[in-house]
């Protein structure tokens, strides 16, 4: 199959949990990593290595680990920017998630004060195919300001409808938040575009890579994007570790988002006067060792090469979509060439509820994801109220596709269906 | 791999997924109400009718799985006619089966087709789904009874 990465067989075995036997000695078969993506023997290792030999807080400590710990840190900070282009490594913040950076994004324009501040009056402009910590934040935000909320809405073949764009990013729109590759329907959106319409009116736009980071190669500043966020558990990193990523003025612009230690240049009873970024909005004891599992992380992305990755997944998703195409009664929600999308692939089976169609996989070793996949008002968009996802990543094989295939036509026939 | 399943979906599951017992809103009612299950979405709308201490009448409109739908249906079977106190204790038995981790040995005396559940409580993603209309029953029904008592 052309586009495969020519090392997989090499590459799974960087994955030791691949190799996991399940109930009844099945082998795994994970087709869930846009939920979170497996770790690499070098991540869960460097992570194992700094906690056996140079664990100490960073950045307080004046002795030689501390020394260690800080310079491993700030080091995964490099590698951060380099994963993403950021122009300057200062413009990199570690949150706790994509969520979190969210939330301090949407929470520091509240507070904002001059051109950035979001008020009485003012818009912001979401879309419909928003995870729900890219719409819950906005909510909050405009809720508590008085500003108002609008959103792009979708096509019949889940793509945006940017048909009135003109009237919807206008003069009063303040930020426009969007997803560059959706969690639910796949759809990798023209976000540069959409920047370029938000730079006209003067709105800041934020982007959340949290499903792009993992399979499209990543230049923040080409991207359009004034902020820009991701998660570390799905570029292969661990849990806990998230990443902002903004542009120096805008994120010299923004108030501190937690005060605590760290984020400060002097402290009085009085008052406080608040580092430069990064530190200004890294408040307390960050997560160190998640820090330098993601710094290892996007390094071991960065030697496979991005761009095999996205073909790679361009050419499993391709093969996944002929492999639905084939079981009676699945419609696929989201478009349906591969080009235009990325590897998370939701689907309906007739007759067969998402709950029940993913126990009968895990039963024969295929873990995929039923439910709303944190995405309800997509959901509710096409009518439909769960779905079924499956998703790969760069050890994904044609084989682990044809076992969900066959898998779903086993469902169908245990559920009598057809 | 298939007497796991086949644990989990018994034929009497089945057979009231397929073909539920009780479904539809209906009137008269004292109390409605909307339960979700915020992981997975599934949604039920109850209304509980109650008169003389007896549980007159349960109706719903529910979507989701079918553990969550059968489980409803079995549930209108067994409470529908029931005093109260007796409804409420039948409630209390099929939630101790449902959190009993495959331990408990059902009654079928009292659970009758909720015996089918058993299997459920083995696979603790799926018990939520099980639990859905019983909690939005019982939340109905001491919406009931606390209306009476003010
Ligand atoms: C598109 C998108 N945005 C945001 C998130 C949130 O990520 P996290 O839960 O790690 O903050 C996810 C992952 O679930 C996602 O898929």
């Amino acid at each position: 199959m052309e586009g495969l990465l020519p090392e997989l067989e090499i590459i799974r075995k960087d994955f030791p949990i691949l190799e996991r036997q399940l109930a009844g000695g099945l082998p795994l078969v994970y087709l869930d990593s846009a939920n979170t993506s497996q770790k690499p023997q070098v991540v869960i290792d460097t992570m194992v290595d700094h906690l056996e030999h140079h664990n100490a807080n960073i950045s307080r400590a004046m002795h030689q680990l501390g020394a260690e710990s800080t310079e491993a840190f700030e080091a995964a900070r490099d590698r951060v920017a380099a994963f993403i282009k950021a122009p300057s490594r200062d413009e990199v913040i570690f949150t706790k998630n994509a969520t979190e950076a969210l939330n301090l994004v949407a929470n520091t324009f509240a507070w904002a004060s001059g051109e950035l501040s979001v008020g009485e009056g003012d818009e912001v402009v979401i879309t419909e195919m928003e995870h729900h910590s890219n719409i819950v934040p906005w909510q909050l935000l405009t809720e508590r300001t008085g500003a108002t909320l609008r959103w792009f809405g979708l096509t019949d073949d889940g793509r945006l409808d940017l048909s009135n764009i003109d009237e919807l990013i206008n003069e009063r729109t303040k930020v426009v938040s969007l997803t560059w590759v959706s969690n639910m329907l796949g759809t990798i959106n023209p976000v540069a575009e959409i920047a370029a319409r938000a730079h006209e009116v003067g709105a800041v736009v934020v982007v959340d890579a949290s499903q792009a980071a993992p399979q499209l190669p990543i230049d923040v500043v080409a991207s359009g994007a004034d902020l820009l966020v991701f998660t570390g558990h799905k570029v292969v990193g661990p849990t806990g570790i998230g990443v902002l990523w903004g542009r120096r003025e805008v994120l010299e612009a923004l108030p501190p988002f937690h005060g605590g230690g760290e984020m400060i240049e002097t402290v009085t009873m009085a008052r406080s006067t608040y580092a430069g970024i990064p530190h200004k909005f890294e408040a307390g004891t960050p997560p160190i060792i998640e820090a330098i599992g993601l710094g290892a992380a996007v390094d071991y992305l960065d030697h496979v090469g991005l761009d095999a990755v996205h073909a790679h997944e361009q050419a499993v998703t391709g093969y996944a979509l002929e492999g639905l195409a084939s079981v009676p009664g699945v419609r696929v929600l989201g478009p349906l060439d591969a080009a235009s999308r990325g590897g998370a692939i939701s689907f309906e089976l007739d007759g067969v509820h998402p709950h029940d169609i993913a126990q009968v996989l895990d039963s024969r070793g295929v873990a995929v994801r039923a439910g709303h996949h944190c995405a309800k008002p997509a959901h509710a968009r096409f009518g439909v109220q769960a779905s079924t996802r499956m998703s790969s990543y760069l050890y994904t094989t044609p084989a682990e596709i044809d076992a969900l295939v066959e898998g779903l036509n086993y469902t169908r026939s245990y559920f009598k269906v057809g | 791999m298939d007497a796991a399943l086949d644990s989990l979906y018994q034929e009497i599951i089945l057979d009231h997924y397929k073909h539920p017992h009780h479904a539809g809103l209906r009137d008269p009612f004292e109390a409605e109400v909307h339960h979700v299950n915020p992981t997975c979405g599934d949604e039920v709308t109850l209304r509980v009718h109650l008169s003389e201490g007896v549980v007159d009448d349960v109706s719903y409109d529910a979507v989701g799985c079918s553990i969550s739908q059968a489980s409803t249906s079995v549930m209108t079977d067994l409470l529908i006619g029931k005093p109260v106190d007796e409804a409420m204790q039948i409630h209390q038995t099929f939630l101790e089966l449902m959190q009993g981790k495959g331990q408990v040995e059902p009654d079928e005396d009292v659970l009758e087709d909720g015996i089918a559940f058993a299997g459920v409580a083995k696979f603790p993603a799926r018990v939520k789904c099980a639990l859905l209309s019983w909690m939005a029953f019982k939340d109905a029904t001491s919406q009931t009874l606390s209306k009476e008592t003010s």
